[in-house]
């Protein structure tokens, strides 16, 4: 008991790490620095930054996932890297560059494997999250000449499963990776013109593909023994001219919200609602320009949303209850991201023009703090880890 | 590729170009604009770096094929049926020309 305690009193000595300097994950995140390859990891409670990671790549288009425990964060950039951050150590663990271009990453509900989703070469590769060592390579091949298609809408679903579409075929593919067994996939053919992005509900049953070619998106109930596809939201669209679509709208941020789902509508400036268990539409609320994302805060109560270029520096609050916008304002130029704390109480908006990530009180809708960042966009935070699809 | 090649040209036969397109180049604080919004807008599909990402690569030898003026046609009108949006009215045709050219010859950072 004696040699036990010295010898935590030495490592306490050595490592300078007193107990007090202990702390958990759930109030930590990071913020992607796009033009810089770095990230930022911040802590939620006391609302600053903690430490800056550097060296991560070209992360334009960055995305991540979190480790179950909280504590590492893998980041998807653009060129193919895919990069492990330990938030305690604020470091980097483990880094491949597994592809030449890719998209986005999902993390297994076992928390074991992580896939990231690529456009060159594309297809799929999964990857152990402890090592970051090759599991599986799932090319995305189609029609008769082994042409590959770019890989979008990629989300991890209860079973160690994924499910991700093709862009370029106009399919989704569901992967079963069984422990200790082969992977195996299951094709969905044509689900429609040009898919562009994905989202998987947080039970993790229903994934819904949107589509840019057509009005209307493409549903499969993953509860089905042997999942369909179905269209729903035929010609949103009614067949009026859309608008140029200066930014394709991100349905990973689809949002919730009690028993009705509200998604951008493409093309237009309007946020379509949707009966969560029908998939019909109850009705559309329009808004000042075209949605690309729209978010539920954790309550379910209101509903944030961003717009495209050049209506980028302007965000709305949807009130649920009443589906009427209740409130609006100017964070600045190119307000890309926005992430809840895990209860609701703040947002976090990046603004990338301005080189600032904003938080705000969502009950009364002031500006608490304003954190300087280089080109900041992508915002996660840990409680992503405990979510399906996320 | 292929497929995005035969639509930009199919693009390109539909529209024309011609004395719209002389006028004023932009000046050095619109250059600078410019190159921004190319970086981070055109880059949201196209790859910050350009190289490519839902939208097709706009690096030098992607380009090697198409004049700066059908480049310019495609900026400002678009390509039907893919996601390639019409960009004049935010854009001016000499905007436009200005930045196929430096597409042509390496875009600035």
């Amino acid at each position: 008991m004696k040699q036990a305690l010295a010898f935590i009193f030495l490592t306490i000595l050595c490592t300078g790490v007193a107990a007090d300097d202990l702390r958990g994950t759930g109030d930590m995140g990071i913020v992607i620095e796009r033009a810089a390859g770095a990230v930022q990891i911040i802590d939620t409670t006391a609302r600053t930054r903690i430490a800056r990671v550097e060296g991560l790549g070209d992360l334009s288009h960055a995305s991540a996932v979190f480790s179950r425990d909280g504590r590492y964060a893998f980041v998807f950039g653009r060129d193919g890297g895919l990069t492990k951050i330990d938030l305690l150590t604020q470091s980097v663990v483990a880094r491949v560059v597994q592809a030449g271009n890719s998209i986005g990453g999902a993390i297994s509900d076992d928390g074991k494997l992580v896939a990231v989703s690529n456009y060159k070469p594309g297809g799929v590769r999964i990857f152990d999250t402890q090592t970051l060592k090759p599991v599986a390579d799932i090319p995305a091949t189609f029609g008769s000449d082994g042409a590959r298609s770019k890989v979008v809408g990629l989300v991890d679903a209860p079973g160690r499963r994924f499910v991700f579409t093709l862009y370029d075929a106009g399919e989704t593919w569901i992967v079963d990776c069984p422990e200790g067994q082969d992977i195996r996939v299951t094709k969905l053919t044509e689900i429609g013109d040009l898919p562009y992005d994905a989202l998987i509900t947080g039970d993790g049953r229903h994934y819904i593909a949107g589509l840019f070619g057509e009005d209307g998106l493409a549903h499969i109930d993953l509860w089905a023994k042997q999942p369909t596809v179905r269209r729903i939201l035929d010609n949103y669209g009614r067949g009026e001219q859309k608008l140029p679509v200066y930014k394709m709208p991100h349905l990973e941020g689809w949002a919730r919200a009690g028993d009705r789902i509200f998604l951008p509508a493409i093309g237009r400036h309007e946020l379509l609602v949707v009966d969560a268990y029908n998939f019909e539409e109850i009705g559309r609320i329009p808004v000042h320009g075209q949605p690309i994302f729209a978010i539920a805060r954790p309550d379910g109560r209101q509903v944030w949303v961003n717009f495209a270029h050049p209506l980028n520096d302007t965000i709305q609050v949807v009130d649920v209850p009443s589906l009427k916008v209740v409130h609006e304002f100017k964070p600045g130029k190119a307000a890309l991201h926005m992430e809840f704390t895990p209860r609701g109480e703040n947002v976090w908006i990046s603004v990338r023009d301005a080189d600032r990530v904003d938080v705000y009180d969502t009950q009364t809708f002031k500006r608490l703090k304003a954190l300087t960042m280089d080109k900041p966009s992508g915002i996660f935070f840990t409680a992503r880890a405990n979510r399906i699809g996320l | 590729m292929s497929c995005w090649r035969t639509m930009l040209s199919a693009a390109l036969a539909c529209g024309s170009l011609g004395a719209a397109l002389a006028g004023a180049m932009p000046d050095a604080s619109r250059q600078n604009e410019l190159v921004h919004l190319v970086r981070h807008d055109c880059g949201s599909c196209h790859g910050m770096t350009l190289k490519g990402g839902l939208g097709g690569a706009l690096l030098p030898a992607e380009l090697a094929h198409f004049s700066s003026d059908d480049i310019a046609h495609v900026i400002l009108d678009g390509v039907p049926g893919t996601p390639m949006p019409p960009w004049r009215g935010n854009l001016s045709p000499e905007d436009a020309l200005w930045i196929a050219e430096k597409l042509k010859e390496g875009f600035p950072k």
